[in-house]
């Protein structure tokens, strides 16, 4: 792949009060392309992506989308090139699923005004990718935090962003559900958008991605393809853990913790 | 898909207008004289209708009316926007304290006032003042830990009221105003004694807070995903919180220098037209100035009527109504509000 990055953290640092985060985390993902992020409790992943989303500033680095510096981007057009889906959330209003997922449109509408027809379009077909239409006209609190889970992610395909940004976005999904969502990320990535997954679930790191990061110590200490990322070497190194590498029947690498019974 | 259109905004709303309208009718009609509807409108519409009908309905029930109906919308609006703000159905200007952070503000000035050598004039500033400072200590003290319970957020209120009532009682035993009863108009919200030409400042305090409020209303929405993801939406939300908060800080100074404490507006209409049309705040915020409007016309009649020729302060009726309905919202969301605790709600600043 030769395309210029879309979303590129170049030599980004963090500290947050006054504990140093991240010190100095290189990483770039390409439209296309979907990047694993993967590593400890703590290690700056989410942090990561809060920079990303202009939550966080880092102390030092630059974070560029497509090319220009996120700090001279608006909130409001970062928020049409990006979209994220965070951990579960709590909704204080009984809001429907349908209306959570039409949010998804406000970085592209005016102020003041009612859904266009082509708002209503986008969100119609981002539940049906998602798999979610029949939840349309539910409560948002009626339903379990999978079924939430999935209508935030509509929620976030509403935005037709270039990235997205998934922090632990199978976290409360069961199996058929999450190769939903997966098969979802990589038809995202099929038609050129970007995406980077943050996961404890190599499994799901290593048939998703197209490249793993590994963050430990506020580096970025592995990246590269899944099979040469998720070694024993390298998950001993980022994790701390001995493991077995197993082989799936399509080459892609299965971890197994070595526990000695 | 459900969602808000324009057909359903605009019905609505008609729907609310129309029925403000009949309280206003009503309450027009009803008192020591009652009137029939022709007598009313005749009086209204007519400008050579002269005479004691004329009379009680231009010059004593009107402006009494529209001061109930605009001290009503304030507090109403301001309750929709402190629970979008603060992501909790619970908050209301009266119970967070606000309320009476207002009422402390306007007796100050009123009891010091003569001494330092304020008007009546300066009451709603101060009012204005003291719920800023209010709403100021509000998020200081719950934005100070990594997350604002709604437990937190509602005890602060509780000791914010109590000591609020406290100094009003001080002041007002200083400024010798406990023997008059004077003191009750602010204690618990009254009508009776409002000063009738102060409503043209109410109304432009609430077309100022409704004005702030609606380009907000997206963005108040996107509020109940978490104010992280808010702003991954494009909102501003410290500018909108900036905003908002000036904004019902001179409604309920407004209506607090009007009508003193009255409670419970701010929660119950809100609560009520969540339940019959949703929680879109493009919806909700007009919704909930015509409907705290009607209610609160409705309970002030109640005040003025129910007991013959003495006046009930409107205060006691909207907090009788409010009260119960408080404990059972409480009780009936607990799980949903008290018990929440993802990590990722209500990040502290």
């Amino acid at each position: 792949m030769t395309a210029k990055p879309l979303l590129a953290f170049e030599d980004v640092a963090l500290s947050l009060g006054g504990q140093e985060i991240l010190r100095g985390v290189s990483l770039a993902v390409k439209p296309g392309e979907v990047l694993g992020l993967l590593g400890r409790n703590g290690a700056g992943k989410t942090s990561l992506i809060r920079m990303a989303t202009r939550q966080w500033t880092p102390r030092n680095g630059q974070i560029r989308l497509d090319g220009r510096p996120i700090d001279e981007v608006s909130r409001r057009e970062l928020a049409r090139c990006l979209a994220t889906v965070p951990q579960d959330v709590h909704i204080p209003f009984p809001f429907r699923a349908g209306e959570v997922v039409l949010m998804g449109r406000i970085p592209h509408q005016r102020a003041l005004g009612f859904e266009t027809d082509e708002d209503l379009e986008i969100a119609r077909s981002a539940m049906a990718e998602v798999g979610v239409s029949s939840l349309a006209d539910r409560p948002i609190d009626e339903l379990s935090g999978g079924e939430r889970q999935l209508v935030l992610f509509a929620r976030a395909l509403a935005q037709r962003p270039a990235c997205l940004l998934l922090d632990e976005p199978t976290a409360f999904l069961d199996l058929r559900h999450r190769m939903d969502v997966l098969e979802v990320v990589r038809r995202f990535a099929a038609n050129g958008g970007a995406a980077i997954v943050v996961s404890h679930d190599f499994a799901l790191a290593s048939r998703v991605c197209d490249r793993i990061a590994v963050l430990a110590d506020g580096r970025v200490i592995a990246d590269g393809l899944p099979r040469d990322v998720l070694s024993r070497e390298g998950v001993a190194a980022g994790f701390g853990v001995d493991v077995h590498v197993l082989e799936a029947p399509d080459g892609s690498p299965v971890v197994v913790p070595r526990f000695d019974r | 898909m459900k969602h808000l259109d324009r057909p359903r905004f605009y019905g609505i709303l008609a729907g609310l207008a129309l029925a403000l309208l009949g309280v206003a009718m009503f309450s027009l009609a009803v008192g020591p004289t009652l009137l029939s509807p022709f007598q009313v409108s005749d009086a209204l519409l007519n400008p050579e209708t002269s005479g004691s009908t004329a009379d009680i309905v231009r010059r004593i029930r009107l402006p009494r009316i529209a001061l109930a109906g605009l001290v009503g919308a304030c507090l109403s609006t301001s309750g929709v926007i402190f629970q979008a703000l603060l992501r909790n159905p619970l908050a209301d200007p009266y119970v967070l304290g606000v309320s009476g952070g207002a009422a402390l503000g306007g007796i100050l000035v009123l009891s010091l006032g003569a001494s330092l050598g304020f008007g009546f004039g300066a009451v709603p500033i101060a009012a204005f003042a003291g719920c800023l400072i209010t709403t100021f200590l509000l998020y200081l003290i719950a934005g100070r830990s990594q997350r604002v319970s709604a437990t937190g957020l509602l005890l602060t209120g509780v000791v914010f009221n109590a000591f609020a009532s406290a100094a009003i009682v001080f002041m007002a035993s200083l400024a010798g105003m406990l023997e008059s009863g004077r003191i009750f108009v602010w204690l618990i919200g009254n009508l009776s004694s409002a000063r009738i030409d102060l409503w043209p400042w109410l109304l432009t305090f609430l077309v100022l807070g409704l004005g702030c409020a609606m380009p907000l209303a997206r963005g108040l929405n996107a509020l109940a995903l978490g104010e992280e993801t808010a702003e991954q939406l494009g909102v501003a939300t410290e500018r909108a919180r900036r905003i908002l908060v000036l904004a019902t800080s001179l409604m309920v100074g407004a209506a607090v220098s009007v009508a003193g404490l009255v409670g419970f507006v701010g929660l119950i209409i809100p609560h009520l037209l969540r339940l019959l049309f949703g929680p879109d705040h493009r919806l909700l915020l007009p919704a909930a100035a015509l409907g705290g409007a009607a209610f609160l016309i409705l309970c002030d009649t109640i005040a003025r009527t129910l007991l013959g020729g003495r006046e009930l302060p409107v205060g006691a009726v909207t907090a009788l109504l409010g009260g119960p309905l408080f404990l059972y919202l409480l009780r009936s969301d607990r799980g949903r509000m008290l018990g929440a605790s993802s990590p990722s709600e209500v990040r502290g600043r």
